[in-house]
Formats: structure tokens, C-alpha cells, sequence
């Protein structure tokens, strides 16, 4: 196996994750995934719009796009039909993919791109300071739900599913040999793939909630991951209460999984 | 330069086209190879057409699910090496603006059609208008400059989307393409070039490990990889270094912008276009652009018919502004007379070329109707009336 550094821009380091940021974990579980399948360097292409996750395409030596808030997938599309001979990744996180780029995901789903997206869900907005997210839990704190949020937050992959991804998998920061089998199967997979990553955000949903620091809230995921448990949407925060014992959460794992046509655009048939 | 023709295409027979269908025809001919777009009338026929003629010429066409998702296929797929375009109308320009922006930001060449309609909103659909021309300039946030080409016939769209491929190339950088619903439906006979010079993006010899991507030759513009061709670098719309990588650093922000701006003011006389019209002995100047330029082009002919000395100032390129011509102009004339389809968009930068040294004179309406020659001989012999 190569030294995942070698997919790394050393030169760009230090990096602006915080402490207990489980985003470094994810992209060396993608790395590691990148290395097992010998995909070619050159030949990858990391799409990412606006916030923490998508900083992480700064930090490998692929050929890298830092686009707009949310706008990724879309980027993605038209990169993607220029040139079917690139893999394409798009990394994006939960605000970017789910609020302003909503849109632009579920289209992407729907014409079955053969695409890969990884969505670094830590149910918050990290980057610009703690905001509540699509994906913040009902009755969570946030900078902008101080008396704990009001809003029901989505189930990616369930919105996925219907948009028509093709394949669709939740996985754990906290299981990172999970993450790169997955994250393989995503990249191999001939169509949309989805694979939500339940990250962690210590420095604002961590600290806001009082759930601890990264190693807290890495093995508070782990302990609810047990089949059909899950991530960080939880019922207590419904109630504000508290408790050791998961309610069933999210599933996780590969959810969906199908074969069908995969989108080249308008052109000549046999032309690539 | 290189010279290319396209068999596929019959370009240098006499043909019946809307300006839409010129559109298509000159950007193809330029080189492009990859159209993204939303519906949006008077613009749609540039997608109907671009789906039937790219594929035949390995070209690749997407509806996308919006504009601002439109624009950001054109720059991904010309940062996949193919020379791309979309086409809207005024509410879809306004979407499309956050990528004018990040496209100016990251120099990814890119061609954008807005086929003007009326304003503001949702307005006059199926209407002319030339609202839009200070959108086009500062719609975005931020500093950058913007090249915007105005043609005023079917036989100079074609022409003009040509070079608006070529510069867009040229100089890394978005181009605007702006006509109106006039111009975008109307049918004329038209025979076009069998070649057009064409150019491509520079390419970087460097070794690809040594590769730093925003580092500008004394022109000011960088070479430009496509992506997946052995080149590996960051693009990103932060403030970036020669690296291409994020920084906060102000001399390094500073210089960035710098250079932005500068690779365009360096080089007008390869930009800026614009057309005169029996100039030569005028009191009087008429500057219009667009088909508001026709329409004075037959005023200008009616008045000399009846004794005034009245010529046309036309420019082709409306960003960055002509002001060294406009200046010019005003120092041989009495007077110039503004006429554009918006409330006095232009006419500002009329005036501040002019710098007291001409009266100007403003025909301005926004009513989603033409402006006739009738109505702007009209407005020559008031303004001989004043002038006298």
C-alpha cells in the first residue's frame, strides 16, 4: 500500500480543521479507498463547494475545484461530460449540500451521473461560526437556535433515495475501515453514488451541546451504531434529556444499491 | 490563431437564421463543444439548437435544473478542457451571477449569452429592452472586469459570439454576449464565413511537478491545463496565490485583482470594437449599440437627407467601455445624442467620457417597444434645433 501522503499537498499544511475534527479521518479513509482501487492520480477530480469539508480539497494532489457554496455537484456535472474519463468526486457537507445546494444534489441523483459525493454531515454550520443546519436535531443548540432548534432536520439518504442516486450509504467517522470499503464500493459503482459521513463537529455542536470533545462525540456515534442506531439525530434532543441508552437512530450501511442508466449528456452515441 | 471550418455546418451559403440561430452557428465555428443551460425565452432557441448541432461534432449538451447550475457546468466543463457556453435572459443573468464572478475569480474562459428581455423581475418576456447592460458590467460582488459585445444584426452575432469565444480564451476570463429580443427572433439572410480564426488557451510547458497554475507571463494571463491531463492544481474562488492556493494575505489579494484587471485594460486594442457612421463631418453624434444602432444607422441617413450633419457612433464593445473613442467623438462634435432601450444606463459613461467637451443628449425608454427611426430623426432635429 502507498502512504496516503502521497495523495496529499504536504506543501499546503498546516490545515484549517480544528482540533477533534473528525473530517481528517474521513478523507484518509477516502484516501485509503483511492490507494486499494490504484485509481490513477491524474485521473481525479475533487469537486467541493462552501465550509469545513469542502476545505479539504485544497489538501490533495488531484486536480481540485473549490467552487461555490453548494453549487458542486453541478460543477461536477458539466466536468464530468466534458471529460467521462475522470473520476469525479464532489465533497461537500451538510449546509452546502442539503440548504443552498439541495437543488443541485437531487438533479445530479436523478440523472444518475456517474459521480461520487461524500457528505460530511456534523449537523452544523462549522465554518462560519455554529449556525443551525438542515441537518441539526430538533431541539439542538445552535448560534441561531439558542433556546435549541424548532425545525425537523432531513434524512439524507432517504431524500437521496428518492431523487434516484443509485447507490447510497451512511457511514461513521468513527468506523474508518467501514468508511473505505464503502467509499470503494461508491467509487466503483457506475452511476450517483451518495455516501453520507456522519462527522462530528466538536468546536461548536459539541461544545454547544455539551457532548464532549472529538474522542466524545466519536465514540457516542460508535456506541449508537449498533445496526440500526445511529448518528448524531437523536431523540434526546427532542426532549433535551439526556440518556445513555440510543434510541433507534439512523441507518447506516449501504441502503440502496441498483444498477440503471448513467447520464452522458446529449451526445453522439459511442463517442466519449 | 489557428483557421477551422466545419463541414458539418453549412456556414457560406445563403440562409434564412434568427439571430439565435447565429449565435449557435458562430459559437460552434469558434470551437465550442459543450452547452449548459436553463429555458428561458427569448433564449431558448440557442439551447434547441445547440442540442441538435453539438452532437454532431462531439459536442456534449445538458439542460441543467437551473442557471446558477448552468453556469457552473459551462466552468467545470471548460475546465475539462472544452470551450463551453450558456444562454439566458435577464432573470436567469441575474442567477447566473455568483459564477460570472467565480469564472472571473478562477480565469476559467467562458462565453454567456443574455438575449435581453424586459425589466425589472419578471417583466416583459416576449419584449426588447437593454436593461441589462450595467448587470452585465457590475452585477457581481466585488472587482473585476468584464468584457461585454453587443451586436446589432443576425450577420454580426455570429461574428461577435466568434469573438467573444476567442477572447474569452485569450484572456481566461467570462465574455458576455448581449443582444435583445429583436435581434435573438428576427429572421434575416445572412452568409456567413466558411472559416473564422479561432484561438485556444495557452498551454503551460512547464514540468508538472514544477507547475505553480496563476503564474501570469508579462501579458497577465496564465496558461490553462485541462483538467486530467497530467497537470495537477487547486482552483478555487478564495483570494489565491500563484500556487492557486487560499490566502488572506492583503499584497498577495492585492496583486491578484491587479492582474485581473490589468490582462484586459493592457490589451483593448484587441478588445474594444466599435463602428462609425458618416462621423466625418458630423455636428451631431448618435451613439447606440445594439438594434437601436440600426435604427439610428437609417436616422442618421434620413437627417443627412434633409440637411443636418449627423453621423453614428456604434459600439460593438460595451465593456470595457470605449472612452477613448466616445472622447474623441466629442471633441469634433456639438453634440452626442444617447439613445438606449433603458432608463440611462450608458448615457453615465457617455458623459464622463465626454468630460464637458460635447452637450449629450439622452433618447431614453424602457417600455419593452423598439426605437424607430422615425422617432430618432425626431430627436436629431430637436437636437439641431438646440444646438443652433
Amino acid at each position: 500500500m502507498t502512504d496516503v501522503k502521497s495523495y496529499l499537498r504536504e506543501w499546503a499544511m498546516p490545515h484549517v480543521l480544528c482540533p477533534g475534527c473528525a473530517h481528517g479521518i474521513v478523507l484518509r479513509s477516502f484516501l485509503t479507498a483511492v490507494d486499494q482501487l490504484q485509481l490513477d492520480q491524474d485521473k481525479i477530480a475533487m469537486v467541493a463547494g462552501i465550509g469545513c469539508s469542502s476545505r479539504l480539497a485544497g489538501y490533495v494532489d488531484f486536480c481540485t475545484l473549490h467552487g461555490t457554496h453548494g453549487r458542486a455537484p453541478a460543477f461536477a456535472t458539466g466536468l464530468k461530460l466534458a471529460r467521462p474519463d475522470l473520476n469525479v468526486v464532489v465533497v461537500t457537507g451538510d449546509g452546502d449540500a442539503l440548504a443552498i445546494g439541495g437543488n443541485h444534489l437531487i438533479h445530479a441523483a436523478r440523472r444518475n451521473i456517474d459521480i461520487t459525493v461524500l457528505l460530511l454531515n456534523n449537523s452544523i454550520y462549522g465554518m462560519t461560526g455554529g449556525q443551525a443546519a438542515p441537518t441539526t436535531p430538533e431541539g439542538a443548540i445552535a448560534s441561531t437556535t439558542p433556546a435549541g432548534n424548532t425545525e425537523p432536520n432531513f434524512d439524507a439518504c432517504k431524500l437521496l433515495i428518492g431523487a434516484g442516486a443509485s447507490f447510497v450509504a451512511r457511514v461513521l467517522a468513527a468506523n474508518p475501515m467501514d468508511m473505505t470499503k464503502v467509499m470503494a464500493d461508491g467509487l466503483n459503482h457506475p452511476g450517483f453514488s451518495f455516501i453520507e459521513v456522519i462527522s462530528d463537529c466538536p468546536e461548536y455542536f459539541g461544545r454547544y451541546n455539551k457532548v464532549g470533545g472529538g474522542a466524545e462525540m466519536l465514540t457516542w456515534m460508535s456506541v449508537r451504531d449498533e445496526g440500526v442506531s445511529g448518528p448524531l439525530s437523536d431523540k434526546r434532543f427532542v426532549n433535551h434529556i439526556p440518556s445513555s441508552a440510543p434510541p433507534p437512530g439512523l441507518a447506516t450501511g449501504v441502503l440502496h444499491n441498483e444498477l440503471r442508466p448513467v447520464f452522458s449528456g446529449v451526445r453522439k452515441v459511442g463517442r466519449s | 490563431m489557428t483557421e477551422t471550418r466545419l463541414p458539418e455546418i453549412p456556414l457560406a451559403q445563403a440562409q434564412l437564421i434568427q439571430g439565435n440561430e447565429a449565435c449557435v452557428k458562430g459559437a460552434l465555428a469558434a470551437g465550442c463543444r459543450f452547452y449548459g443551460g436553463y429555458p428561458i425565452t427569448p433564449s431558448s432557441e440557442i439551447a434547441e439548437h445547440m442540442v441538435r448541432l453539438l452532437p454532431n461534432i462531439g459536442g456534449v449538451f445538458v439542460q441543467m435544473e437551473d442557471e446558477i447550475a448552468s453556469l457552473a457546468s459551462v466552468v467545470g466543463a471548460s475546465l475539462g478542457g472544452m470551450k463551453s457556453m450558456t444562454a439566458t435572459s435577464g432573470p436567469g443573468f441575474s442567477l447566473m451571477q455568483e459564477h460570472i464572478g467565480f469564472a472571473a475569480m478562477t480565469e476559467v474562459p467562458c462565453v454567456i449569452v443574455n438575449v435581453m428581455r424586459g425589466g425589472p423581475s419578471t417583466g416583459l418576456p416576449t419584449s426588447p429592452s437593454q436593461g441589462d447592460v450595467m448587470q452585465a458590467r457590475w452585477g457581481t460582488h466585488g472587482d473585476h472586469p468584464i468584457i461585454v459585445l453587443a451586436p446589432s444584426s443576425v450577420g454580426e452575432v455570429f461574428h461577435v459570439t466568434v469573438k467573444a469565444f476567442n477572447l474569452a480564451e485569450r484572456f481566461r476570463t467570462p465574455v458576455i454576449v448581449l443582444y435583445d429580443e429583436i435581434i435573438g427572433h428576427t429572421r434575416e439572410s445572412v452568409v456567413l464565413p466558411a472559416t473564422v480564426d479561432v484561438i485556444d488557451r495557452e498551454q503551460p510547458h512547464d514540468d508538472p511537478d514544477d507547475f505553480w497554475p496563476m503564474v501570469a507571463p508579462p501579458d497577465g494571463t496564465p496558461p490553462l491545463p485541462a483538467f486530467g491531463d497530467g497537470y495537477r492544481f487547486h482552483v478555487t474562488g478564495l483570494a489565491h496565490d500563484e500556487r492557486g492556493f487560499p490566502t488572506n494575505d492583503a499584497q498577495v489579494a492585492e496583486a491578484l485583482v491587479a492582474r485581473l484587471h490589468r490582462k484586459i485594460e493592457a490589451h483593448l486594442d484587441e478588445i474594444v470594437e466599435v463602428d462609425t457612421y458618416m462621423l466625418d463631418d458630423a455636428d451631431i453624434a448618435i451613439f447606440a449599440y445594439g438594434i437601436v444602432g440600426r435604427s439610428a444607422r437609417e436616422a442618421v441617413e434620413r437627417a443627412r437627407d434633409a440637411g443636418i450633419k449627423v453621423g453614428l457612433i456604434r459600439p460593438v464593445t460595451l465593456w470595457p467601455f470605449p472612452a477613448r473613442e466616445v472622447a474623441a467623438v466629442a471633441s469634433r462634435v456639438d453634440t452626442i445624442l444617447v439613445a438606449e432601450m433603458n432608463l440611462g444606463q450608458l448615457i453615465g459613461e457617455v458623459e464622463r467620457a465626454v468630460a464637458g467637451n460635447a452637450e449629450v443628449l439622452g433618447y431614453l425608454k424602457a417600455d419593452g417597444e423598439p426605437i424607430t427611426p422615425t422617432t430618432l430623426l425626431e430627436e436629431i432635429l430637436h437636437a439641431e434645433k438646440v444646438r443652433q
